[in-house]
């Protein structure tokens, strides 16, 4: 099976006042046809610039290198009329908010007729506009024909969010990108959005990459799942496996110091000492080092890489060292 | 054993201390431009007793935040009573207020806005002590030990907020809020904004100051994740209303009411066997406009066990044999928590 995404050993650097910030620092993921892949990760691990960098979509200032194919075609350095092709009809993205993502002053059917023109312009208005209405049908929006015609102010945080998925598939892409996509949201509307797109992705076959800082979005709907730290991927494999099997001590913290819903458990909670470190000022070695609790001399000095421990790929010097993830909890 | 009864009819044997805040039938209109007033809060009643921790928790709009600044007269309620140590907290006047604030404190959700920058963090933290007639350097003084309370060093107290990660600033806006030796802390949203890895060190902090200075926490949250971990006793709040309270056992291991127990069953759980066989309440529809809230219960619209009595009776916070109060004509327990 050719993967439908292949992201290689890609950088993403920033020039900044203070020099230049390293956000991506070789990222190496897959996704294959119809696959979910979860990619958790908390603020600054750079998770939403590789994806943005995977579209094409920093600013011109970022010095990207590295590899991005999609179906087997090189992405990145190629022009910019070849990737707007790529874009909305094979790889979509959507974002945490969508009210932001729409636009105000037109409506909701306009702009995915917009969208399904721009990739076909042989398709009329007319055409266009009863697939937007039977778009907007398909992802749960109610009395679709009449909605079409409303303005994003007119519809709830989570129809926005539904119109902007109706957007994402109108052109039936291999790989749906979804950046938080429910972050914005509250818990029950969460719950509804989390729902259509596992329906989106059997219904349609898509592939979906899942930007997350929850761990619990991540186990309900993903297969695979890479944790990312200070710009690396630190951890991959199977939902299950890294769930009960992590070898990386961050992904072990991240598991234990959640407060679970199913845990009752009043006692201390297991924290990750220090905060995350500065991109502009990386620490030698593992990036990880001055947070962990397994810290030794060497992991000062040499950087861990991702490689195979057990039934997942782990970048930590001591990976085999460590036992179930209950333990830790 | 004499038995007391409260005005909500619930049960309180004579001898149990008097709860150390008390709110009833709290109200908080806002007038919307155009005529029509949105309902923000309508008629909550709650105890908070000495030493516990109660989670208020619900969806954005439910009225949550605005029930904790009514409390702390942040804004004024339209009507309801607020007593703290049995006195009337919507009587009193400026002098007075002020006093109480001393005793009742809030920690707000964004510990980037809500500290001013351009203030070193020893002023921020003095900042309360000197207005309540503290010498500014005795003030800094506390505000050193106050920085060591919270787990931060004193030595840095000349830094300006910019200097701190997310996490150590939700300490200096704690710290803040204990330098006047308060009774009560209302915490809204406190570890909202934080990333997974330090929000667990701040709820720890939480956990520990409560036991070590004997203090009662308010907690407004919409993670019910941490409101389980944190709390004693839970309120379930739904457009305004208070529509489920109880132990947090009650809450969590038997939840009457049917908004409840959605909004259970909808947090995603970091465990992909259990996430995978969980069956799901998923509510359709949107939460109604606080502006123009459904007649009777305002969840029928979204319920569904809705019967023609909820658009015509408001359902009553009693127990309705559960063994805790909860708003529904039709509550019965169900098991939702895996």
């Amino acid at each position: 099976m050719t993967a439908v995404l292949d992201i290689s050993d890609l950088q993403v650097t920033f020039p900044t006042v203070e020099g230049p910030v390293s956000a991506v620092r070789g990222v190496d993921l897959t996704l294959d046809p119809g696959r979910v892949l979860g990619v958790v990760g908390e603020s600054g691990s750079g998770k939403t610039v590789t994806m943005l960098a995977t579209l094409g979509l920093l600013p011109a200032s970022a010095e990207v290198t590295g590899s991005v194919k999609y179906k087997g075609r090189e992405l990145l350095g190629v022009a910019p009329s070849e990737l707007r092709k790529v874009r909305g009809s094979g790889i979509a993205m959507i974002f945490q908010d969508p009210r932001t993502s729409l636009n105000p002053v037109h409506t909701i059917g306009h702009q995915i007729v917009e969208g399904i023109r721009i990739h076909h312009p042989e398709v009329g208005r007319k055409d266009a506009l009863k697939r937007a209405i039977d778009l907007l049908r398909l992802v749960g929006i109610p009395q679709a024909d009449r909605r079409a015609n409303d303005y994003p102010h007119q519809f709830s945080g989570g129809m926005c969010q539904r119109a902007m998925i109706a957007m994402a598939v109108a052109n039936d892409p291999d790989v749906l990108v979804a950046d938080e996509p429910t972050t914005a949201l509250d818990v029950t509307i969460q719950a509804q959005i989390l729902d259509l797109l596992r329906d989106i992705r059997k219904e349609k076959g898509v592939a979906i990459v899942l930007i997350s800082h929850d761990l619990g979005v991540i186990a309900g709907v993903a297969d695979e799942v890479a944790v990312m730290y200070a710009g690396r991927v630190v951890e991959r494999g199977t939902v299950d496996d890294v769930y009960e099997q992590a070898r990386h001590p961050y992904t072990r913290g991240l598991l234990a110091s959640v407060p679970r819903l199913t845990d009752d458990n009043r006692g201390p909670l297991v924290s990750i000492g220090g905060g995350a470190p500065s991109l502009l000022h990386l620490p030698g070695g593992c990036a990880f080092h001055p947070r962990c609790s397994h810290e030794r001399p060497n992991c000062r000095v040499d950087d861990p890489r991702l490689r195979r421990v057990g039934p997942v790929d782990a970048a930590c010097h001591y990976a085999e060292e460590m036992g179930p993830v209950k333990a830790d909890s | 054993m004499t038995v007391a009864t409260d005005s909500d009819g619930a049960a309180a044997p004579v001898g149990v201390a008097e709860p150390i805040l008390t709110v009833r039938d709290l109200v908080k209109q806002f007038p919307i431009r155009g005529g029509g007033k949105v309902q923000a809060v309508s008629g909550v009643s709650f105890d908070l007793h000495e030493g516990e921790t109660l989670g208020l928790v619900g969806e954005s709009g439910c009225g949550k935040s605005t029930t904790a600044r009514c409390v702390l007269r942040l804004i004024e309620p339209t009507s309801g009573e607020v007593r703290f140590r049995g006195r009337d907290v919507l009587a009193l006047g400026r002098k007075d207020l002020r006093t109480l604030r001393a005793d009742l404190q809030i920690v707000f959700q964004d510990p980037y806005a809500s500290l001013n920058p351009r203030m070193q963090v020893w002023s921020i933290i003095a900042e309360p002590l000197i207005v309540h007639g503290m010498p500014a350097k005795a003030a800094k003084t506390r505000a050193g030990e106050l920085l060591e309370l919270v787990r931060l060093r004193p030595e840095h107290a000349g830094r300006y907020p910019h200097e701190f990660s997310s996490g150590q600033r939700q300490r200096i806006g704690v710290a803040r809020a204990l330098a006047l030796e308060p009774d009560v802390l209302v915490l809204d949203e406190p570890v909202s904004a934080l990333d997974v890895s330090i929000q667990a060190g701040v709820l720890n902090l939480l956990e520990e100051l409560r036991h070590r200075l004997h203090l009662s926490y308010l907690f407004i949250a919409h993670d019910l994740s941490v409101v389980r971990h944190i709390s004693d006793r839970v309120a379930v709040m739904y457009l305004g209303k208070v529509v489920e309270i109880g132990t947090r056992d009650d809450i969590y291991n038997r939840p009457a009411m049917p908004y409840t127990q959605a909004l259970l069953s909808a947090v995603p759980v970091p465990d992909p066997s259990i996430e995978r066989k969980r069956k799901r309440i998923v509510l359709s529809g949107d939460l109604p406009s606080p502006a123009d809230p459904p007649s009777g219960c305002r969840f029928r619209t979204r319920c569904w066990k809705a019967q023609d009595i909820c658009a015509t009776e408001e359902p009553a916070l009693i127990d309705r044999g559960q063994g805790h109060p909860s708003a529904c004509h039709f509550a019965e327990e169900l098991q939702v928590v895996p």
